[in-house]
């Protein structure tokens, strides 16, 4: 992590909806190679404020870029230096691994060399070079997640957005994913990630929570622990989520 | 333009990979042509018929002849007495009895007035009406024919000839119609199917986070389907000319181009139906039921708008289809050219900015 270097920078980050204030007044930074952990409960504004991040939506107000580039203007440079990632599987079922690689590096307007060579490494990198040509509905649950991530970091982002990428899998696979995760980091690309499992925030450099479409808490796992007498981040989590009125 | 092209190359490999769309694309058109073609025929062929022959003279046998050699007739039984009648048509097979009256020769010569009965199975009322006016047809043609030389006392000789069907071909009214059913399913129902999927999949999501805007997502979506629906409107006109010999009178090439307006129009409303359906059920449904059936009802493709009630026929004002319909009929059978289909054309052209724009204004909403 390089503290000098801010990827993310939000300042007075606000969104209406008519009456209703789904981000209020946000700001925060974060440093290129972070993990960092953006938690809150469902209806808590998350959601619109990644929407926001990744140029998907305009906010209503305040100062915000990402990797150094403004969300009102520079929408088109901003999208191609992130990464992004869903809960919901993100690769083609019926391309093969291979196509499904080739077409994600050509949205992001690789050329067909980088991406053969990189498609090469990666395969070795994640064992999977014996199924290169086979179709993404024939591997397993764990694999075709980490080959979604892969995908997802394949042109070299700034910054990843990962949102609730660990739904509904087996908590090996999620090591192996948190492993992923870590190696991304080190070689400086900043994660930015959601999740509804509290021993994953754990794993983050910083955590951030939001309460009804405000930033309650931010500071590292340990940090926020000792703030709120707690044991773990669950009870963190939990002492802050009682105070929220807005809950699906 | 590369990411374009990549763009499409997945689509193809969607299309060519999944066994269902394959079948509607290239499986429907020629499927609905045969069935349309072959089968729901309403055309007279080689129905089958008795004849109850009280007379047997040489004028009988004549107009007997007559009748079994137009090919629209078949005779299978000659019975003996009217009694067997019932017996007859509860069997089924035979669906017409003709009964020449006694000495029937001798009245149509001596006293001028021959008589015959014609008895239908009106179970199927509108074959039976058919049968009766094509039996008329035959007897009234020998009536012309035996009096010829002869002055006929003032009588009205009608000679009807059907302008642009003159054989009465219903695959001729089916063509056009199968031709803006199978655009209308292909165009909308795929185009919004698979804009679902992505939806549905969490692919959408991606390919928006990514730096194609969704310009490019629409037309790489919509692209495949337009050179696919051309493809099919080619298989299907040639399919009509060749097999079934449906003229092309009009320009071949404002065929083509009335042909592709309405493939645009047909994806602008995928495209629509898109933004309102989640997922792919829904979409399917709402082609189904917004698309499929009015336009096989209501656009005059099978059942004649006029004959309507009055509620209908405003409701078919609305159904794209017809006018794409009533442009093939005349380009096709009519063989006129834009100054007369103009009209239709700007309806069409019409609907399409506006699905466009609708769309456009859906997408923004979601945006925001």
């Amino acid at each position: 992590m390089n503290k000098d270097v801010k990827v993310i920078r939000v300042k007075n980050l606000y969104k209406k909806f008519g009456d209703f204030t789904a981000n209020d007044n946000l700001s925060f930074e974060v440093s290129k190679g972070e993990i960092f952990g953006f938690l809150g409960a469902n209806g808590a504004g998350k959601t619109t404020a990644i929407k926001i991040l990744c140029g998907l939506s305009y906010p209503s107000s305040g100062e915000i870029s990402v990797a150094g580039f403004d969300v009102y203007k520079e929408r088109e440079l901003l999208k191609r230096n992130i990464g992004y990632m869903s809960q919901k599987f993100s690769l083609y079922e019926d391309l093969t691994v291979y196509e499904n690689i080739r077409f994600y590096g050509g949205i992001y307007g690789m050329t067909k060399q980088e991406i053969d060579t990189k498609t090469n490494g990666l395969l070795d990198q994640l064992d999977l070079q014996h199924s290169r040509n086979k179709r993404i509905s024939s591997l397993p649950l764990g694999w075709k997640q980490k080959l979604a991530f892969s995908v997802a970091i394949f042109h070299n982002p700034e910054i990843v957005f990962l949102d609730e990428p660990t739904g509904g899998v087996d908590p090996v696979t999620r090591r192996q994913f948190w492993d992923l995760i870590y190696e991304a980091s080190r070689a400086g690309i900043t994660i930015f990630v959601t999740t509804h499992y509290m021993d994953e925030a754990e794993y983050c450099d910083r955590v951030s929570i939001m309460v009804d479409g405000r930033v309650e808490a931010l500071d590292t796992p340990t940090k926020l622990k000792e703030q709120f007498n707690a044991l773990d981040m669950d009870q963190v989590f939990l002492s802050l989520a009682r105070k929220a009125k807005n809950v699906e | 333009m590369n990411r374009f092209f990549g763009f499409l190359k997945k689509e193809f490999y969607h299309i060519f990979r999944d066994k269902r769309s394959m079948l509607i694309l290239f499986g429907m058109p020629i499927v609905q042509i045969m069935l349309f073609g072959y089968v729901i025929n309403t055309d007279l062929k080689d129905v089958k018929m008795a004849v109850l022959d009280h007379s047997k003279d040489e004028y009988t046998a004549e107009i007997i002849n007559k009748i079994t050699s137009s090919g629209y007739f078949q005779l299978t039984e000659n019975l003996q007495h009217l009694d067997q009648a019932d017996a007859v048509f509860r069997k089924g097979e035979v669906k017409l009895i003709l009964v020449f009256e006694p000495d029937f020769g001798k009245n149509l010569i001596k006293n001028s007035n021959g008589n015959v009965q014609i008895l239908t199975d009106a179970s199927d009322p509108n074959t039976a009406n058919l049968e009766v006016n094509y039996l008329q047809g035959i007897l009234q043609n020998y009536n012309v024919e035996i009096n010829e030389g002869r002055p006929v006392p003032s009588s009205v000789q009608v000679k009807s000839r059907m302008y642009f069907n003159s054989n009465l071909e219903s695959v001729f009214m089916f063509i056009p119609g199968i031709m803006a059913t199978i655009l209308m399913l292909v165009s909308a129902m795929m185009t919004s199917i698979s804009i679902a999927r992505e939806k549905e999949l969490g692919t959408m999501e991606i390919l928006l986070v990514s730096p194609l805007n969704p310009l490019q997502i629409i037309l790489g979506k919509v692209t495949p389907y337009l050179a696919l629906s051309f493809i099919n409107a080619l298989v299907i006109i040639g399919m009509g000319y060749f097999v079934f010999g449906v003229p092309i009178l009009g320009s071949f090439v404002l065929l083509m181009a009335e042909s592709i307006l309405f493939i645009f129009l047909a994806l602008s409303i995928g495209i629509f139906i898109s933004t309102v359906a989640k997922s792919q059920q829904v979409a399917m449904m709402l082609s189904m039921f917004v698309l499929m059936l009015p336009t096989i009802i209501l656009s005059g493709f099978i059942f004649p708008i006029r004959n309507m009630p009055v509620p209908l026929q405003v409701i078919s004002h609305i159904i794209p289809p017809k006018y794409f319909i009533i442009i093939l009929k005349n380009i096709m059978l009519k063989g006129v050219g834009f100054e007369y289909v103009w009209k239709e054309t700007l309806v069409l052209f019409g609907m399409t900015i506006g699905f466009i724009v609708l769309s456009l204004k859906k997408f923004k909403v979601r945006l925001q």
